[in-house]
């Protein structure tokens, strides 16, 4: 099985970043040439600004009536200078809450690695870009890092909130944007390593146990935390902390706590929050559509 | 199967569930392509968590936005019952049990402008990707990743040999092909994913086979 490790040696051999090295090898792979893979990241980049913008304008409602314009609480909370995060960190959480309600509401977004994490991803890497000023392109070639990031764990454990419960969707979301984010601020490949490990560690058991069986509660919220927990870990390993263990054990730890997880706490709606009287009462008013 | 880079940022889609309404929309598109165009009627039943959870996760107005042939990322798919309707589309849907099959899975009946019929039963299995299990009665399995050919014809020696040689000669690949009969000498099916798409003088020298009861070509799922 491929490891992150491996990634991290071809890097430093090749004097590269990540994102050079996934892009070339998914070019060799596809036989798609590099262009043209770099057009369709490019077309992912677009998507997620366009769902930004479009979920902090507040409009969307999920047809349950369950979430829907929380962003705009929180963008307008930011602009009335109340902030207790800071601007940054709050537009972070802000910009990841608006792509989760514009998928619950059935706008267009980018599954990054799922649709219920597609927040994080566009959250965090936006928001790093505004911070330092990057340019399009950087945080385009970051999100390679991110999807190779992805792979190993796909290969490794799983992305899918049925198969390892949310720490499968939403803590993997958070591994890739942390990672990114590093690329982006100029981390070495190692840092990218540490900071994904800090934030998948950070989600490491967490249940996918949503209300009514839908996209909505918990998971929208998360979608914040997990931006604000990337951008932390990015930090901490930008500023020389380390993961005492190493990404790809953490990678298989979450493997082996997705397996040993009973399934009614793995998106079937029988376990955890689902199973609340509040949860149990939403689902009996049938509250949808 | 391996992942890509886009298996892992993306697909491009419509929410909320990549199973759910990504994948509906890819089933009701399915079912549209065995048609061979627009249904005028379609009854869909829906199956497992299709059924206990679909109305929130949209999977009525996704397999609707289907059977219209919208992608997976089209914004008007909330719309699809309204757009249906428009045109022309009566569409019924009821919650059943299929048995032992996938949790997301569905079965269509449909029919055609000039009354011609399919039956067509898939499954979403996650992340957008789907999977046909059955047509017309037939047990089958294709993805609709590849361009797709199923044929219906008399179970008799010779026949896979004369249509994988028509595919030979117009340089044709076979990806993967399986074939089933309802016993010798009866009825059988053949499906062929193909590397390539066929073009139709392809198609008719196959139908011009003289055992050959049915053609289908389906080209791929964008």
């Amino acid at each position: 099985m491929r490891t992150y490790q491996e990634l991290i040696e071809k890097a430093l051999e090749k004097k590269t970043a990540i994102s050079e090295i996934i892009l070339n090898e998914e070019a060799e792979n596809t036989g798609q040439p590099r262009e043209l893979l770099l057009k369709k990241m490019q077309q992912n980049y677009f998507v997620m600004q366009e769902a930004v913008a479009n979920g902090l304008t507040g409009k969307w409602k999920s047809f349950s009536g369950l979430v829907g314009g929380d962003a705009a609480l929180m963008e307008n909370f930011r602009i009335q200078k109340k902030s207790l995060l800071g601007e940054r960190v709050n537009q972070a959480a802000a910009r990841a809450i608006a792509v989760a309600e514009v998928n619950a509401g059935m706008g267009r977004i980018v599954a990054a690695p799922t649709a219920g994490s597609c927040g994080v991803l566009p959250g965090v890497l936006l928001t790093v870009r505004d911070i330092l000023g990057c340019s399009d392109e950087k945080v385009i070639m970051s999100l390679f890092t991110a999807a190779g990031l992805g792979m190993v764990i796909a290969e490794r454990a799983s992305v899918s909130g049925a198969e390892g419960g949310c720490q499968a969707e939403i803590g993997s979301a958070a591994g890739m944007a942390a990672a990114a984010a590093v690329e982006l601020a100029g981390g070495l490949p190692a840092t990218t390593a540490h900071a994904a490990a800090l934030a998948l560690k950070s989600f490491l058991g967490l249940v996918c146990d949503p209300v009514a069986g839908l996209v909505e509660v918990p998971c929208v919220k998360r979608n914040a935390m997990a931006a604000v927990i990337a951008l932390t870990a990015a930090e901490m390993a930008l500023a020389g902390i380390k993961s005492a263990i190493p990404l790809d054990e953490v990678i298989d730890a979450m493997a082996s706590i997705g397996r040993s997880m009973p399934c009614s706490l793995k998106e079937t709606a029988q376990g955890g929050l689902a199973v609340t009287p509040t949860a149990l009462n939403i689902k009996s008013r049938g509250q949808i559509l | 199967m391996k992942a890509s880079v886009f298996d892992m940022l993306g697909p491009i889609m419509v929410g909320p569930s990549s199973s759910h309404t990504a994948g509906a929309v890819r089933l009701g598109l399915m079912a549209r392509k065995v048609l061979g165009g627009k249904p005028q009627e379609a009854r869909i039943l829906l199956h497992g968590s299709f059924a206990e959870t679909g109305k929130g996760h949209g999977t009525h107005l996704a397999l609707t936005a289907g059977l219209l042939g919208m992608q997976p990322d089209d914004e008007r798919i909330r719309f699809a019952p309204k757009l249906a309707e428009e045109a022309g589309m009566n569409i019924i849907f009821e919650n059943v049990n299929l048995g032992e099959v996938h949790p997301n899975s569905v079965k269509f009946y449909l029919t055609g402008n000039n009354k011609e019929k399919a039956v067509i039963r898939g499954a979403s299995i996650g992340g957008g990707r789907i999977v046909i299990t059955e047509v017309d009665e037939f047990t089958v399995e294709f993805t609709g990743e590849y361009p797709t050919l199923i044929l219906l014809y008399a179970d008799s020696p010779g026949m896979i040999a004369e249509i994988t040689k028509i595919l030979a000669q117009a340089g044709i690949n076979i990806a993967q092909m399986r074939v089933a009969r309802e016993g010798k000498g009866k009825r059988a099916l053949a499906i062929i994913e193909t590397d390539e798409l066929l073009i139709s003088e392809v198609i008719e020298k196959i139908k011009q086979l003289s055992k050959i009861e049915r053609v289908m070509f389906i080209e791929p799922l964008s």
